[in-house]
């Protein structure tokens, strides 16, 4: 099916609505993604018809959701390309996954005096949870810094993997300044040296295909919310041989095999790691966003992007004091921007009032802020739904908001 | 000088020949720019009332019994609501303050600046000026 723009944007129907009288510009999938009629219908008939507990019933609906919710994991199995579905977890979204990762892993592999190595540009849910283990364990963290164009500077990694060095934690596509980062570069070389990588997709799964076999990463992340399901589930994809080795982090039901008060046996994989009752309808929500998303075509999605891209980047930088920051070669539909010393709090309240919905200040990647000395940007960040007209209307919305404040 | 309510009435008459967002924020920007800015001295950390996004100075003096505040933003929208709420509670008496409603922000439709998700420092702002006027009331029945 040819990638249709205007069928695409009757499937969700937030986007059709005025704000303030004006159309609204939907411009912070960033933040968070809207989801199409086909979700908000699942999740609607799920809650109505089919509700159950899973895993433990032996009636008919709790078979029923059993059964939907285990296919749920299959759907984002093949989405990854995992190799099985015990490698597929369920979570309450990316920074759930990361904090999952952040804990077991750590108790299970790192000591007093390890190193682990983010990135400069992560965003807070891949630092803060690495900053808290190295607190628990004695262990440094280490930075990968980027240059003034939010690249990666490669040639530092290699100094930066040690021997004490046990993850990288990296971003695969940066929130802020819209990098899409070689990881498969930096997998390589980590793994020249045994050094697991694990990769927070939140913001690139939403883009394109993302195969971990191919990547050869150890983990990856993402939410559910910033690929058109429902907020609250996400998911940790991590390889079955080091699941198996590290421990729970949360204890409850339905991770357990035998329960005394003297010892626990654990469950297999991938239950182990989803303790209490598991939030199924955003599961089952997120792999009908998958499949719609499959329906439109994940690279009929990445084509449709590239062109989004370009036409923005243009737009923008016809724009005179507009500062674009983040300007890598390979890079998502995220862009940052200041407009000479407008304050981003104004430009961002005067462009809502016009219906246009950017995001201002530090984006949670407060380092990256840091990095140019600025305390904020506005940011505007696309997804398929948006249109050549929506970047207009953003243009300019941004060239009424320098007249005003300047 | 009119008093405290008098004031707010003033206000809400103001902006309502505003039909559109866009002027009521060019009056605001209009406003933010008339303000003087605070003293250096008061632009400092001791004054400051942080929201993660726009930053607000505070400063409080009672003069003749009266409240004289002085107040900036580093924002240019947030610096005119910072201009309107000097100009309603400034002058005042901690009594006045404190027995007053603030409605003409609501009034106006600037009510979801102040709401707690806001992070302008404006709601903070607010109840740090009532804080003034319990603190200076507080002395002044002490003195008695």
């Amino acid at each position: 099916m040819a990638f249709s723009i205007d069928r695409i944007r009757n499937d969700f129907p937030i986007l059709h609505q005025k704000v303030y009288n004006k159309p609204l510009v939907y411009l912070d999938n960033g933040a968070t993604t809207h989801k199409p009629a086909v979700v908000i219908e699942t999740i609607k008939e799920l809650q109505e018809s089919h509700n159950s507990s899973i895993h433990r019933g032996i009636h008919f609906l709790s078979e029923q959701m059993t059964s939907r919710y285990e296919a749920a994991r299959e759907t984002v199995r093949a989405f990854l390309n995992a190799s099985s579905t015990s490698e597929v977890i369920f979570t309450s979204g990316a920074t759930g996954s990361i904090n999952a990762v952040a804990f077991s892993f750590g108790e299970r592999y790192v000591k007093a005096g390890d190193e682990i190595l983010i990135s400069e540009m992560e965003h807070h849910s891949n630092i803060v949870p690495w900053q808290m283990l190295c607190q628990r364990k004695g262990a440094k963290l280490k930075i990968i810094p980027f240059d003034h164009n939010g690249e990666l500077l490669l040639d530092q990694l290699d100094a930066l993997l040690t021997e004490q060095t046990k993850l990288v934690a990296l971003t695969h596509a940066s929130n802020s300044l819209g990098t899409i980062n070689p990881v498969k570069e930096v997998i390589r070389r980590a793994h020249a040296r045994n050094i697991p990588v694990m990769l927070d997709g939140a913001q690139m799964v939403q883009h394109g295909k993302v195969d971990v076999k191919e990547l050869d990463c150890d983990f990856y992340v993402f939410s559910s919310h910033k690929i058109f399901g429902p907020t609250g589930s996400g998911v940790l994809y991590g390889k079955e041989s080091l699941l198996e080795e590290m421990p729970p982090y949360q204890g409850g039901g339905d991770m357990v095999d035998q329960v005394t008060f003297e010892d626990t046996s654990y469950n297999t994989l991938p239950f182990k790691f989803e303790a209490g009752t598991a939030n199924y309808i955003g599961a089952i929500g997120l792999a009908t966003a998958i499949d719609y998303l499959k329906q439109v075509g994940i690279s009929e999605i990445g084509l449709y992007e590239k062109e989004l891209i370009d036409y923005t980047k243009q737009k923008l930088g016809d724009i005179e004091g507009l500062i674009i920051y983040g300007n890598a070669k390979k890079r998502i539909s995220v862009f940052s921007f200041l407009l000479d010393n407008i304050h981003t709090y104004d430009a961002g309240m005067i462009l809502d009032k016009m219906g246009i919905a950017v995001r201002t200040g530090t984006h949670c990647t407060q380092p990256v802020m840091d990095h140019f000395g600025i305390s904020g940007t506005i940011r505007a960040s696309l997804v398929f739904y948006n249109t050549r007209e929506e970047v207009d209307r953003l243009a300019e919305g941004i060239e009424q908001t320098i007249k005003m404040l300047s | 000088m009119t008093n405290l309510n008098e004031t707010q009435k003033d206000i809400v008459e103001e902006f309502s020949i505003f039909e559109d967002w866009l002027d009521r924020y060019n009056y605001l920007i209009e406003l933010g720019n008339d303000l003087p800015a605070i003293d250096p001295q008061y632009r400092t950390n001791e004054y400051l009332i942080n929201g993660c996004q726009s930053k607000v100075w505070l400063h409080a003096d009672l003069v003749n019994e009266k409240i004289e505040f002085k107040a900036d933003s580093d924002a240019i929208i947030v610096k005119g609501i910072v201009a309107l709420l000097v100009k309603v509670l400034s002058g005042r008496t901690p009594a006045e303050i404190l027995e007053n409603e603030l409605y003409f922000i609501e009034e106006i439709g600037l009510k979801q600046n102040l709401s707690p998700t806001r992070s302008n420092g404006l709601l903070a702002m607010v109840k740090k000026m009532k804080l003034y006027a319990l603190a200076y009331q507080a002395k002044a029945s002490q003195k008695s």
